[in-house]
């Protein structure tokens, strides 16, 4: 263990603020899917900044871990950078940028191309937890609607969706059941990485900090996404191949170039883009100028 | 060549940089000092106190002084600074009629047990630029009054006497308060999480909507009972003494607010009471705090839910200033991964729509021919 700034405890929560936030967590593992309440402490970055993951990573981060964080699948996005600096300072804990190295992973909107393993951990920043809020705003209804599993409400506004536009205009945040009883928010991930949610070896907390709720997906857990049997859930599919390392079926970001509507698309997941170069593989703008 | 946005790390290291630059501003001109700050922009001061939980003057004026004054950001540096802080108890009620009153006043009695008190107001002052304080005027200390002092009674005691008001009602002595900070927030809130969450909302979103209720968005017909700011003691009951003991004293703003209630299936018409208290000298937060709590209490009093300011979860989820700057400021962090997805579905319908208007421009030439 490093040596980390000694004036707070160790990932700056007090040993009995973690406590309480680890008993929250492991009735979120009891209960995949339920979000549980639990009393959420002003962090030094602000509310929308993560909160609620850096709470979850603090309270399970020990002096062995090694964390890798992430915003938009890219490490060196500003705030990764911010959260990582802080948990460098405050816990001494070892950092990577590797997927495959991180005992724990705190992300923002994306989950990384490589597949998780057992034993990682996955934390997910949450805004807004709860999958029914903008059918209904109330929290006394909504926790009635999950408590009765009365979930029509969900399954109307998806059918509204494809009478109208002729299929489901959720691309992100898409909403999926856990273990065939809780309907569940995946934070804004894109609804890409829906499918890696499900059945995954590792296991997935979930931190939402201004809502003050905890939840998780234990691994090996079925993770459906909500859809019909005639209009089957479907994750999103780029046209090319990433630029820079010629992967497929990843997540791509269109860079703009120029004011000539030139446009490049390469890999969100930064690791896995940079691992994919080192081995060798080139994409169509790879080592070209850009002007 | 298109590389992947390095250097996050030393961006943020020169933003910071910059931001310490900014802050200072020109060199030449001396640094404020922390008292300069709690005494001279008190208000202020006794805002970032109230609105972070923290009452620590020092601590506040730093806040002010490394926010570069933007007291929400302030209140934020004391909120986030205060969770480090181990909690070892609660106090024992305050006792508000035995403050030590610097100001008292109240709009239903000309003159009442104690007097009305003017105190260090700005009420009657006339809004014209001081160019003198461009300077530093010599400036008179405060008149003292020699005179013996008699108690000065609570607006509320007055009313009770003849069963007019709504009594301050009985707290089990066995009752733990609740504690807005240590438990989730879960609905609906007893009245003592609200008043906490109240006491720390913002005072501008309390202000609006409390002004909204007097113009007619669910309605509370108020009089002010009484504002009064002053020291109060605060008083930890110690187990090993089997006594409370003061531990110190602060200063409070309270505001009683009396309401007209022409009674319901649930209470008789009597006067009820909405409730305001804040540390330091916050009266129009105290005032907005005690009209939106007796807003709150339509549910109790049997009270038509009518408009935003009765609505529990509207209210008490949205006036914690910290809370909304965060949701609202986090916009501006990277979106790009979801916009890209959006960017996507919108091709898709736009191509979609074009197809449709296509042909149907298609079929009505056919049609026309």
């Amino acid at each position: 263990m490093n040596a980390h700034a000694s004036n707070y405890n160790f990932a700056y929560l007090d040993e009995q603020t973690k406590r309480m936030i680890r008993r929250a967590i492991l009735k979120a593992i009891a209960v995949p899917g339920y979000q549980v309440p639990f009393a959420s402490r002003e962090m030094p970055m602000p509310y929308g900044w993560g909160t609620g993951g850096v709470q979850v990573t603090a309270s399970i981060l020990g002096p062995d871990d090694v964390l890798k964080v992430i915003d938009q699948g890219a490490d060196d996005t500003t705030n990764a950078v911010s959260i990582r600096k802080f948990f460098q300072k405050v816990a001494g804990v070892e950092t990577t940028t590797s997927t495959e190295d991180a005992t724990i992973i705190q992300t923002r909107h994306r989950i990384p191309e490589a597949p998780l393993q057992e034993g990682q951990v996955l934390v997910y920043q949450v805004p807004i937890p709860e999958p029914l809020r903008f059918l209904e705003p109330r929290e006394t209804e909504t926790r009635k609607m999950h408590a009765l599993e009365e979930y029509g409400l969900m399954h109307v506004k998806l059918y509204e969706d494809i009478a109208k536009n002729g299929h489901i205009a959720t691309t992100y945040a898409y909403p999926v059941k856990v273990e065939g009883r809780y309907v569940m928010d995946p934070s804004p991930t894109p609804k890409f990485d829906n499918p890696k949610m499900h059945m995954s070896p590792a296991l997935q907390l979930f931190g939402a900090g201004r809502e003050k709720r905890i939840y998780a997906v234990p691994p090996h857990t079925e993770v459906i996404s909500l859809d019909f049997e005639d209009h089957p859930f479907e994750v999103q599919r780029f046209d090319k191949p990433c630029a820079l390392c010629g992967a497929e079926q990843v997540y791509l970001d269109e860079v703009v170039l120029d004011d000539r509507g030139g446009r490049m698309f390469v890999c969100s997941d930064t690791h896995h883009c940079e691992s994919r170069q080192a081995a060798g593989h080139r994409g169509e703008m790879s080592g070209e100028a850009l002007s | 060549m298109y590389v992947a946005v390095k250097g996050g790390e030393v961006a943020i290291d020169n933003a910071h940089r910059l931001l310490a630059d900014r802050r200072r501003g020109d060199r030449s001109v001396p640094a404020l000092t922390l008292d300069q700050i709690t005494e001279q922009l008190s208000i202020g001061v006794d805002r970032v106190m109230s609105e972070g939980s923290l009452y620590d003057r020092r601590l506040a004026a730093l806040a002010i002084k490394q926010a570069r004054g933007d007291l929400i950001e302030a209140i934020f540096l004391v909120r986030a600074y205060r969770t480090t802080l181990p909690r070892f108890g609660h106090s024992e009620p305050v006792d508000t009629g035995a403050m030590l009153v610097e100001r008292r006043v109240s709009a239903c009695y000309k003159d009442l047990p104690g007097g009305q008190l003017l105190g260090p107001t700005f009420d009657y002052t006339h809004r014209l630029l001081d160019e003198e304080l461009e300077g530093d005027p010599q400036i008179e200390t405060g008149a003292q009054r020699t005179d013996a002092q008699e108690p000065v009674m609570r607006v509320a005691d007055i009313l009770d006497q003849e069963g007019l008001i709504e009594d301050d009602g009985f707290i089990d002595p066995a009752l733990e308060p609740g504690d807005i900070n240590q438990t989730p927030t879960e609905f609906p809130m007893s009245r003592a999480m609200r008043l906490q969450s109240l006491s720390r909302g913002d005072e501008g979103f309390l202000l609006a909507l409390g002004y909204s209720t007097q113009r007619g968005y669910a309605r509370s017909h108020p009089f002010v009972g009484e504002v009064r700011i002053g020291e109060v003691d605060v008083e930890v009951f110690m187990p090993e003494l089997g006594f409370a003991v003061p531990v110190g004293r602060v200063q409070v703003t309270e505001c009683q607010m009396v309401n007209q209630f022409k009674g319901s299936a649930k209470a008789p018409p009597q006067f009820t009471r909405g409730y305001g208290l804040v540390f330091g000298q916050s009266e129009r937060k105290a005032m907005a705090m005690s009209l939106c709590d007796r807003a709150l209490r339509a549910e109790e009093l049997g009270e038509d839910l009518v408009a935003a300011p009765q609505d529990q979860e509207f209210v008490l989820s949205h006036c914690d200033n910290v809370q909304a700057t965060g949701f609202v400021e986090h916009l501006k962090l990277p979106h790009y991964v979801d916009f890209q997805a959006e960017l996507g579905l919108v091709r898709t319908m736009r191509a979609e729509y074009e197809q449709r208007t296509g042909e149907a421009v298609l079929e009505t030439r056919e049609a026309a021919e």
